[in-house]
């Protein structure tokens, strides 16, 4: 597997998400970032997300988007798109499972995106979030 | 005292799709000759220029066309916002005494579909949108989700608020979407983003729009009912408002600029929301326009429903909000847009609205515009 962007995963398996806390004022960002967005601070770290968290909100991608977007070799299919609070910080994500049973509320846990295969067949990822389900 | 400013005259080229050989800079020189013409005045008399388009080129070209005459000319790039903007600089150089006379115009013409953004004019790496998350409609739906979740609101609303868009739109001949749709034929159209279908958002379109201000004093030589800017501003987000391309935001909610650029209009003319008369607000799409009218003051959060559904956003209401079928019945030009909703409230407090035109003599309008990547702008206009 290969990451899409390197600064997204602090951990591709298991998938963790990489972002930045404020040193000052503790202010978590997505993906990491030099400056805070709160409280202009210049002093920020690398920490890890949460895996797991509750959807905020969400739609689904119905139409093909246009470029820059890629679609996957097979062609496009609709997908979830959404935001989930980890906590700390709501992170915006595409989204698997089934839409028809999507809620605002409901545990999520992250995982991998396959998205098309990389310059040595191995696949190029992102990260997704998928309904964590009860026995999870 | 500060100076005052008034609007003189309104020009606009109508929205929609039109020949592709007419560029958007044609349609400018176009509403601008419009606009001097219902002010009376000649481009020669112009001491200020602003002009906003997002893909049609630098409105400043637009001097080769209507005249060489040395004229300062501003460009302005603010996305949906630009327009406000454009506005905003004009009135401050009247203010500054930097002339007497200026014009404000914006034009654009988008390619058919929704808008493509690329992630690097927004500060994003590549993955972002190669990964399909950086198109603007998903921010639509979901901001609406939220919101109508959050406030107990009905996804039918977004329904209701497009068909009286298209209602407005065949009241007003320079629409471009005439046709009036139920409400079931809304909810059932394509959907595009859900709860979003294909009736419930605006199409990026073709138009241009232009102003002449003019400082208080001279307006009445110019203008047998001028209209009277009397508080424009523009405000960036701030900390904790949810924004269309954000791959984050933090759980400590904040306030959208739609608040802070109201507020600061309301606040500069001792005019409170509850004054206004007629409203204009960014309607990009029929969720936008519910959320901006409690987020400009005009309603509280979660009365909207009881409003719409007793036809007061109608122009016969008591609220009427986007006589003239705002973003919805026109389309965006992006950078004509903003315009086109204070050309409407000219028109509206003048008596010259036509079939769309509010009863009772309206005094107090409002305008707002919001636009990517968390901006927005407000007017307050008095007759």
């Amino acid at each position: 597997m290969i990451a899409v962007d390197p600064g997204l995963f602090s951990s591709l398996d298991p998938p963790r998400l990489a972002g930045s806390a404020c040193a000052s004022c503790g202010t978590v960002t997505f993906p990491a970032q030099a400056g805070c967005a709160k409280c202009t601070g210049t002093d920020l770290a690398q920490v890890e997300l949460a895996d797991r968290g509750t959807l905020w909100t969400w739609t689904v991608q119905a139409i093909e988007p246009k470029a820059p977007y890629r679609a996957p070799d097979g062609g496009f299919v609709p997908f979830g798109v959404g935001y989930v609070d980890l906590g700390d910080v709501i992170v915006e994500s595409r989204l698997l499972g089934d839409p028809a049973r999507f809620e605002i509320g409901m545990a999520m846990r992250l995982t991998v995106l396959p998205l098309w295969p990389g310059p040595d067949g191995s696949p190029v990822v992102s990260y997704a979030f998928e309904p964590a389900g009860g026995g999870a | 005292m500060s100076t005052e400013v008034a609007i003189v005259g309104v020009g606009l080229h109508p929205f929609g799709r039109h020949d592709p050989g007419l560029t958007g800079m044609a349609m400018g020189a176009q509403a601008s000759r419009l606009a001097l013409a219902d002010a009376g005045v000649s481009w020669a008399d112009i001491g200020y220029a602003v002009g906003g388009s997002n893909v049609s080129g630098k409105p400043d070209t637009l001097v080769g066309v209507l005249g060489l005459t040395g004229v300062p000319f501003v460009n302005v790039r603010n996305g949906c916002a630009t327009a406000g903007v454009a506005l905003a600089t004009a009135a401050n150089a009247i203010r500054a005494g930097e002339t007497d006379l200026a014009l404000v115009v914006g034009f654009d013409k988008h390619a058919r579909g929704a808008f493509a953004a690329s992630p690097a004019d927004y500060g994003h790496a590549d993955w972002y949108g190669e990964t399909g998350l950086m198109v603007t409609t998903q921010f639509f739906a979901m901001k609406d989700r939220r919101y109508l979740h959050t406030h107990g609101l009905k996804d039918r609303l977004l329904a209701q608020v497009a068909a009286k868009a298209f209602r407005c739109g065949e009241l007003n001949p320079g629409a471009w979407r005439r046709t009036a749709l139920s409400e079931d034929e809304i909810m059932q159209a394509r959907v595009i983003n859900p709860p979003l279908t294909q009736y419930m958002l605006c199409s990026p379109s073709e138009g241009a729009a232009a102003v002449v201000l003019a400082r208080g004093d001279r307006a009445a030589d110019l203008c047998e009912r001028p209209v009277r800017l009397a508080a424009v501003a523009k405000r960036t987000r701030r900390f904790g408002s949810f924004e269309v391309f954000a791959p984050w935001l933090p759980p400590e909610a904040g306030q959208s600029p739609s608040v802070d650029a109201a507020r600061a209009v309301f606040a500069a003319t001792g005019i409170s929301p509850s004054d206004v008369q007629v409203a204009q607000l960014q309607d990009t799409d029929s969720g936008a326009e519910i959320y901006h009218m409690a987020e400009t003051g005009l309603c509280e959060d979660g009365a909207q429903q009881e409003l719409i559904d007793l036809n007061d956003t109608a122009p016969g209401g008591r609220l009427p909000v986007n006589t003239d079928g705002g973003c919805l019945a026109n389309g965006e030009p992006v950078g004509a847009s903003g315009l086109r909703q204070v050309t409407e409230i000219v028109l509206q407090l003048q008596g010259r609205a036509g079939a769309r035109q509010v009863p009772r003599q309206p005094r107090v309008g409002f305008t707002h515009v919001y636009g990517a990547p968390g901006i927005s702008a407000c007017t307050v206009l008095t007759a």
